[in-house]
């Protein structure tokens, strides 16, 4: 009970302290494969620290709520980010919530920060927040869907569960799988508010969705979200990993010489992860706010299909 | 007699004469209160009575009343079902009641609105507890034409003349299928009582117009589409803690009428009825929230929000029907107890939603959002209440309305299990618009709440606002807790209505309240659960973690500045989104094929001065394609019907004749 707490507590602080070295990783990447030399992976931590050092500024008629929602997201993002699978399965609280509450828990942090947006009433916060919420009604039924997919294949909701299946030799060559893949792969980016989705460097006010609603947020409310962000995208990598690369995961309760190998596979993975996302974000361009539609429908559509196929055959 | 249903039957008494004393003192000036708190009292307790019978599994109860046609006389009849419908039904009674004590003062004509109150809450009272089709109807009109008396209150505005009218006709229209459903469960043997009903057994084509005619009778007034039209024009019209009823406790009744006919009377169902009730539910929920979204008008959005709720039940009780059909009892269970849960939650958000509109009605005198903005800070409390509605109606965790939805996706997932081709490819679709509805849903009520809450006034009455009385913040707060509590407990209600679907489905889920740390496990625990209390816990306890870290570490330093604007400071407060351009991108992704909207851009030639301007065109296709050529049709018999009454007697004559002789030959031919 003890260890599986303690494994639980790793975990927590594990996704915490890895989530700015990875949003480092991908930007270095990024920046020699422009032949920059960009900065040190763990600029993210140095500005994160800036950042609570430096003092609030808030608009005049900032309510309550602008002050609580870096909070409340980074809360939800925190838990959702804690329950994936990273480098064991199992967790002491892993019955607490399954896919789809984690899918829900980034949607709760959503909704607060559209509403963060249009808190202080200027036309930025109102662009970016109506964008968003355009972006996940499309988003989270493609999520969810893929969520029908991979539940179908595993038998239940629960990440361990699935883990643990998706491991195990009686998967097989799916195309249902396949379809999952790419629509979680299309999902993941516009969650994350990557290219060609959002560009995440942007400062061009009318073509950013995610720093729009975030444009009055300063010092330390800012930090927040900002490791709330590096938190989602550390969350869908270990999905992704956890799911489609299931390789090196073992049980909670496995003995520390087989966590030290999860451990390392886990690394190995997110690193791999972050170079495609790197290549591929620096490969393509950002596309129109109303080309992501077509984008997400695609997802959407590609999740149905893989559901679709499963429905009429278990083993599609 | 049993003494419960006696007592259940005293309330509507109680209620009617309420009724009367307040139609022979509305105009005193304690009229209000005193109304209000009798209802108060009597929904109190057929409330405490309705979920003491509930809770303590006490089976069943009926009585016979010498009331009515005489040789039936009033059935009446308590089982789990109609237990828990009594209790929806009550609590909604008992908290728009408090509301009302507040709320009612601002009634500038309380005497068209007191009689009728009191009558209505009988009326609901009344046909969840009628136990055979005459009282059942009975009660049904009843119902209706009290709740169309208070859609009338302010009748000398012209739109809500129109919502009366229409509403009346469907009423009608929805009492008609009614009618013939019973009609045809009865059989030629003409046995009204439901008693009867249960132990015939209709054929397959008169079960499938009977499922046909419900889907008509109570979805018309549940809204489902293409029948919800009335809805959204007459719910608003009322007085709003009377829209607090209509949208979140009526249509529950209207649920519980096609629940005790399709589930409880017509016996075994076929298949493809569960295919027909998942589709209507999917497309009710996807277009309903659709059109929640383009709406400006608060109480007008809450309306249409609550068809997309009513799809989302229907669609779960399909799927409950689906594997009804198919002998997969548990399944069933899971599907109806998902259902009735979020029957029972929508009635505590849709009622906290509409009372916080009322209070903003009441503090502003505004219901269109273009013209609010910024209420966060002149009312405190209600935004708090509003905001918890909003998430609890947008389902997310850890608040109710993510429980059910998260057991109706429950129970998609077991639906790969069913044999028919029909329902395997019908069933993923659906569940792709439940998931579609429900990232609307959240989207739709960020749309309400930072338009109404948050940003900057729009208007100087926002400026003007103050704070509500104390008894509608009593009401908003009593169903916010409710809204928490039912989130973070949902064991305890899946628990309670294992007595409703154990007699109607054959099966009822696992025992919830065993499980350890009071988590929900449907099925098993490898394959999926949920805990809202700790999801409560973990959240609150790392938003405090955080909290505690920043304050110990962080700078403390804070200045209030103007907003930036791009070095355009204090544009004026009109220039901010406003509903309509928050919800464009929706509309542009998804407008098309809903509205059949378009836009067209007006521009100017350079250096011309009048303004661009850009017009949008959306369509209600239901509207068009049902709506108008049946009202169009009734129009065009009326005036042709009308040269019937200025005929000479001898016309008469030759008419009554010719009738008569049409009949004979009739009769002459019928085999």
């Amino acid at each position: 009970m003890i260890s599986q707490l303690a494994v639980q507590g790793a975990q927590m602080l594990v996704v915490l302290l890895l989530a700015p070295l990875l949003i480092g990783f991908v930007r270095k990447v990024k920046a020699r494969l422009v032949r920059r030399q960009g900065p040190s992976v763990i600029q993210p931590y140095r500005d994160l620290v800036r950042l609570m050092r430096k003092e609030v500024v808030l608009a005049d008629n900032a309510s309550w709520l602008f002050r609580v929602t870096p909070y409340l997201i980074f809360a939800a993002t925190w838990v959702a980010a804690a329950l994936v699978p990273t480098f064991a399965t199992g967790l002491e609280f892993s019955w607490t919530a399954d896919l789809i509450v984690i899918v829900a828990l980034l949607g709760s942090a959503r909704f607060f920060q559209a509403l963060a947006g249009m808190d202080v009433g200027t036309s930025f916060g109102g662009i970016g927040a109506s964008r968003e919420v355009m972006i996940a009604s499309l988003a989270e039924p493609a999520m969810l869907l893929i969520v029908f997919s991979l539940a179908l294949v595993a038998g239940a909701t629960q990440l361990s569960t699935v883990a643990a299946f998706m491991g195990s030799p009686e998967v097989g060559l799916r195309v249902s799988l396949g379809m999952s893949l790419i629509a979680l792969v299309m999902v993941a980016i516009a969650e994350n508010a990557r290219i060609p989705v959002d560009n995440p460097a942007t400062h061009l006010e009318l073509t950013m969705v995610h720093e729009a609603m975030i444009l009055e947020y300063s010092g330390r409310h800012l930090a927040m979200i900002e490791l709330a962000t590096f938190l989602k995208l550390l969350l869908y990598m270990s999905l992704i990993a956890c799911v489609f690369l299931p390789w090196g995961l073992y049980g909670a309760s496995a003995g520390p010489k087989a966590l030290a190998v999860g451990a390392a596979a886990y690394l190995c993975k997110l690193a791999v992860l972050a170079i495609v996302l790197a290549v591929f974000e620096t490969a393509v361009a950002k596309m129109r706010v109303f080309r992501v539609p077509d984008f997400l429908g695609a997802a959407l559509m590609l999740a149905l299909l893989g559901t679709l196929l499963l429905f009429v055959s278990r083993s599609l | 007699m049993n003494s419960t249903v006696a007592l259940l039957l005293c309330g509507p008494a109680a209620f009617l004469a309420s009724a009367i004393m307040a139609a022979a003192a509305s105009r005193l000036a304690a009229a209000t209160r005193l109304v209000y708190g009798a209802t108060l009292a009597i929904s109190a307790v057929l409330l405490v009575t309705a979920a003491s019978h509930l809770a303590g599994n006490l089976g069943e109860a009926s009585a016979t009343l010498p009331l009515g046609l005489p040789w039936t006389g009033a059935r009446f009849r308590l089982d789990g079902l109609s237990a828990f419908f009594l209790v929806v039904v009550n609590f909604g009674g008992t908290i728009t009641s408090l509301y009302g004590l507040g709320y009612g003062r601002h009634e500038s004509q309380p005497h068209r609105v007191l009689p009728f109150y009191p009558a209505f809450l009988a009326g609901m009272n009344l046909v969840v507890l009628a136990n055979d089709a005459f009282s059942f109807l009975l009660s049904w009109e009843f119902m209706s034409l009290a709740s169309w008396a208070l859609v009338m209150a302010h009748h000398r505005d012209e739109a809500n003349r129109r919502a009366g009218y229409i509403y009346l006709v469907m009423a009608s229209f929805g009492t008609m299928a009614l009618l013939l459903a019973f009609g045809l469960l009865a059989g030629p043997a003409g046995t009204y009582a439901f008693d009867a009903m249960r132990t015939a057994h209709p054929d397959r084509f008169a079960a499938g117009a009977v499922l046909v005619l419900m889907l008509l009778g109570a979805g018309s007034k549940a809204g489902l589409v293409p029948l919800h039209a009335w809805l959204p024009l007459a719910h608003p019209a009322a007085p709003s803690h009377v829209s607090a009823l209509m949208s979140g406790i009526m249509t529950k009744v209207a649920i519980y009428g096609f629940i005790r006919v399709v589930f409880d009377l017509l016996g075994e169902p076929a298949w493809w009825s569960g295919v027909a009730v998942l589709l209507i539910g999917g497309v009710t929920a996807v277009l309903g929230i659709l059109h929640a979204l383009m709406e400006k008008d608060l109480k007008r959005l809450l309306a249409y929000s609550t068809i997309e709720n009513i799809g989302v039940i229907f669609a779960s009780l399909g799927l409950a029907l689906a594997f009804k059909a198919n002998a997969m009892p548990s399944a069933a269970a899971l599907a109806f107890t998902a259902a009735l849960f979020h029957v029972l939650n929508h009635s505590f958000f849709k009622s906290l939603l509409f009372f916080g509109a009322g209070a903003v009605l009441s503090a502003t005198g505004e219901r269109d959002m273009e013209k609010l903005g910024g209420l966060i800070h002149r009312l405190p409390v209600t935004s708090f209440v509003f905001l918890i509605g909003c998430v609890s109606i947008s389902a997310l965790p850890p608040f109710n309305g993510f429980a059910s939805e998260w057991l109706v996706f429950q129970a998609i997932l077991r639906s790969p299990e069913l044999p028919q081709w029909g329902l395997k490819v019908i069933v993923p679709a659906v569940g792709g618009m439940l998931a579609l509805s429900a990232a609307l849903a959240a989207a739709c009520f960020v749309k309400t709440f930072g338009i109404t809450f948050l940003g900057r006034a729009r208007s100087a009455a926002v400026e003007r606002a103050h704070e509500v009385d104390r008894w509608s913040l009593a009401a908003m707060a009593v169903l916010a807790a409710f809204c928490l509590l039912a989130g973070i407990l949902p064991g305890f209600v899946i628990d309670s209505l294992s007595t409703v679907t154990l007699p109607l489905v054959g099966e009822r889920m696992p025992v919830q309240m065993a499980q350890p740390w009071l988590s929900i496990v449907p099925i098993a625990e490898s394959r999926s659960s949920y805990n809202g209390l700790l999801v409560l816990v973990f959240i609150t306890v790392s938003a405090s973690l955080a909290a505690f870290f920043i304050h110990r570490f962080a700078s403390h330093a804070l200045r209030r500045g103007i907003a930036w604007g791009c070095g355009f400071p204090d544009a004026v407060p009109a220039a901010q989104y406003t509903a309509v351009s928050f919800a464009q991108p929706i509309r542009r992704v998804f407008g098309g094929f809903a509205f059949r909207s378009r836009e067209t851009v007006d521009m100017p030639a350079p250096g011309a001065l009048e303004p661009a301007r850009l017009k949008v065109e959306m369509h209600d296709v239901a509207w068009e394609v049902f709506y108008q050529p049946i009202t169009g049709a009734i129009d065009f018999a009326t005036e042709r019907l009308n040269h019937l009454q200025f005929l000479t007697i001898r016309r008469y004559l030759t008419l009554v004749f010719l009738y008569l002789v049409i009949l004979l030959l009739v009769l002459a031919l019928w085999p």
